[in-house]
């Protein structure tokens, strides 16, 4: 039974990754705003990063050196 | 039938000081003695039974140097369960034993609390502006890796030849959910700039498929036959080749799901066509692979992607599940790692960055890329690996994977009792509870015993055996009716507690 839930499950997996045709214009406009929102979602990370980063990143990574361990 | 899979994470932390004459040895030492504060409620670490030198394949001739066992550094035992001591120049934290995945989760989460108080501590002891700092990853991008070790309960029964060629497949593809991401390339022979971005921290690090090595040629399966509890009835597999990870549901996701693995290789239920014919180089094309479309060579002749494989052990999984149960990882445990391993796979098929909220890699790789797309910058500027050393930061405001919105699976209130509570749930309570109540009476512990000294001659060891006795619902009667040690001890007697 939950092996065919799993197999199920992968067909439909590859209907949603596989026939890109066939999908419908709701879903369309659903996606593009998912993508706007992610975008916008970054874009304020991005923001945070340019804040929080080490400013002088070249002297970090150069003297960021550890011993090895296990 | 799979025994309970007690497992625990074991971390060893990047260092780095600032604005201060410092050695790492001599900081990661600063970090602990700071955060146990008073010395008289120490507990040093007993290493009576240390043997990392035993080999699970059995005596091998050759040469075969045995890890170095460091008893002259900072080595303690604190009340949660956990060991915090200093490893090869580095702070490392072990969790206690645990009953269940999402138990690990807790405690690796209180582990990370652990340093960040350790760090908070170790400042007010250094002069103004300077500090040391920790990083949970497990590479320096110059060829130096330091790990996060696994350790899971396995049945002694199980031949220990099916058991490696049965888990390596595993080892190799999990990454593609558990993999932390790192800018460049670290491997023998390669320039840093041979892979922009990959899957892993460590894949770059591991030479051998099977070994007794830790700290040079790296095997991906690791022998060291040290089970810390009865050896005619237990293994603890130590698992080398993971990552250290950020995301909550990436560790859940490393652990839980090697924890069915292995209890579906106990039970016989995996089968040998998943065996890889070159484990060490399918490793690297995996982690090199940001794309998921690389196939490896299997022993069958045929080939096939990560996902391929990853996808066929979830389905043998859930086969396995219906016809042996899940109690060996515990039946609500095992049933959301079911879930959450197929719901990280489907997201990963279908667009990687739908699953950035759960994968180290991807959400790591969203910030380099985005980083690198806002200013131009080419996959070989130094400040996209400054975002790879500091998405691991522990420090909450420098941090950048506390920024980039992982989901969480336990509480803060939770994480904040973990750091001085043990689970209940294995012998790590009576330890605990031992430590919390009786300190000043006790000389040393360690995994599989305590050492007590209640004023009389000979010291008195409780040995500690049986992963799973010393519960609290086995013990809590005895401590409550105890009000010192040897009232403790009197009481243990032989009704088998611990």
């Amino acid at each position: 039974m939950v092996l065919r839930m799993a197999e199920r499950t992968k067909k439909q997996r590859s209907t949603t990754s596989r026939d890109p045709e066939h999908t419908t214009e709701s879903e369309t406009s659903v996606k593009s705003e998912d993508a706007e929102r992610l975008k916008s979602e970054l874009d304020d990370l991005l923001d945070d990063i340019d804040e929080v980063l080490e400013t002088n990143a070249e002297d970090f990574v150069k003297s960021y050196v550890q011993k090895g361990g296990q | 039938m799979a025994i309970p899979k007690v497992c625990g994470v074991e971390t060893e932390y990047g260092i780095v000081v600032r604005n201060a004459d410092l050695n790492a040895v001599t900081a990661s030492s600063l970090l602990i003695n700071a955060f146990l504060g008073r010395s008289e409620t120490r507990t040093p670490w007993d290493f009576f039974d240390e043997q990392p030198g035993n080999d699970a394949r059995g005596l091998l001739l050759g040469e075969i140097r045995p890890p170095e066992v460091e008893t002259h550094l900072v080595n303690t035992v604190l009340t949660n369960g956990a060991r915090y001591y200093v490893d090869h120049a580095h702070p490392e934290c072990s969790t206690p034993e645990c009953r269940t995945t999402r138990e690990v989760v807790l405690y690796d989460r209180a582990a990370e609390e652990i340093m960040r108080q350790s760090m908070d501590k170790a400042r007010a002891l250094l002069p103004i502006d300077a500090e040391v700092v920790v990083y949970k990853n497990n590479s320096d991008g110059k060829g130096n890796s330091y790990g996060c070790h696994e350790n899971f309960l396995v049945d002694r029964a199980v031949p220990f030849g099916r058991l490696v060629s049965q888990i390596t497949p595993h080892f190799v593809t999990r990454q593609v959910f558990a993999g932390a991401g790192k800018v460049g390339c670290e491997s023998p022979g390669s320039v840093p700039s041979d892979v922009a971005f990959q899957l892993s921290q460590r894949a770059d690090f591991f030479e051998e498929e099977v070994g007794l090595e830790t700290t040079l040629k790296r095997p991906i399966v690791n022998t060291r036959d040290e089970p810390h509890c009865d050896p005619s009835k237990y293994r603890r597999l130590h698992v080398i080749v993971g990552d250290a990870n950020m995301s909550e549901v990436a560790t859940y996701l490393k652990v839980g799901t090697t924890a069915i693995v292995l209890s579906m290789i106990e039970d016989d239920a995996v089968g040998d066509d998943l065996v890889l014919a070159h484990p060490v180089t399918a490793i690297r094309q995996v982690s090199n692979d940001p794309g998921l479309q690389a196939t490896v060579a299997m022993g069958n002749g045929k080939r096939m992607t990560a996902m391929e494989i990853q996808w066929q052990l979830l389905d043998r999984a859930r086969t396995w599940a219906d016809r042996f149960g899940l109690d060996s990882v515990t039946v609500d445990d095992g049933k959301r790692i079911l879930e959450e391993w197929e719901s990280v796979l489907t997201g990963l098929e279908r667009d990687p960055l739908s699953v950035a909220d759960v994968v180290d890699w991807v959400a790591k790789k969203r910030l380099v890329d985005g980083f690198a797309q806002r200013h131009s910058l080419p996959p070989t500027d130094v400040r996209l690996k400054a975002i790879d050393l500091q998405y691991s930061d522990m420090r909450p405001d420098r941090s950048l994977s506390l920024r980039c919105g992982l989901r969480t699976l336990v509480d803060r209130e939770d994480v904040a009792l973990a750091v001085h509570q043990p689970p209940e749930s294995t012998r790590a309570y009576f330890r605990g509870t031992c430590l919390e109540r009786f300190a000043s009476e006790i000389v040393a512990a360690n995994w599989d015993s305590i050492v007590f000294d209640v004023g009389r001659d000979p010291l008195r060891r409780v040995p500690m055996m049986e992963p799973l006795r010393g519960t609290k619902s086995m013990t809590q009667h005895l401590f409550e009716s105890s009000t010192s040690a040897a009232d403790l001890i009197a009481r243990l007697g032989d009704n088998g507690a611990t």
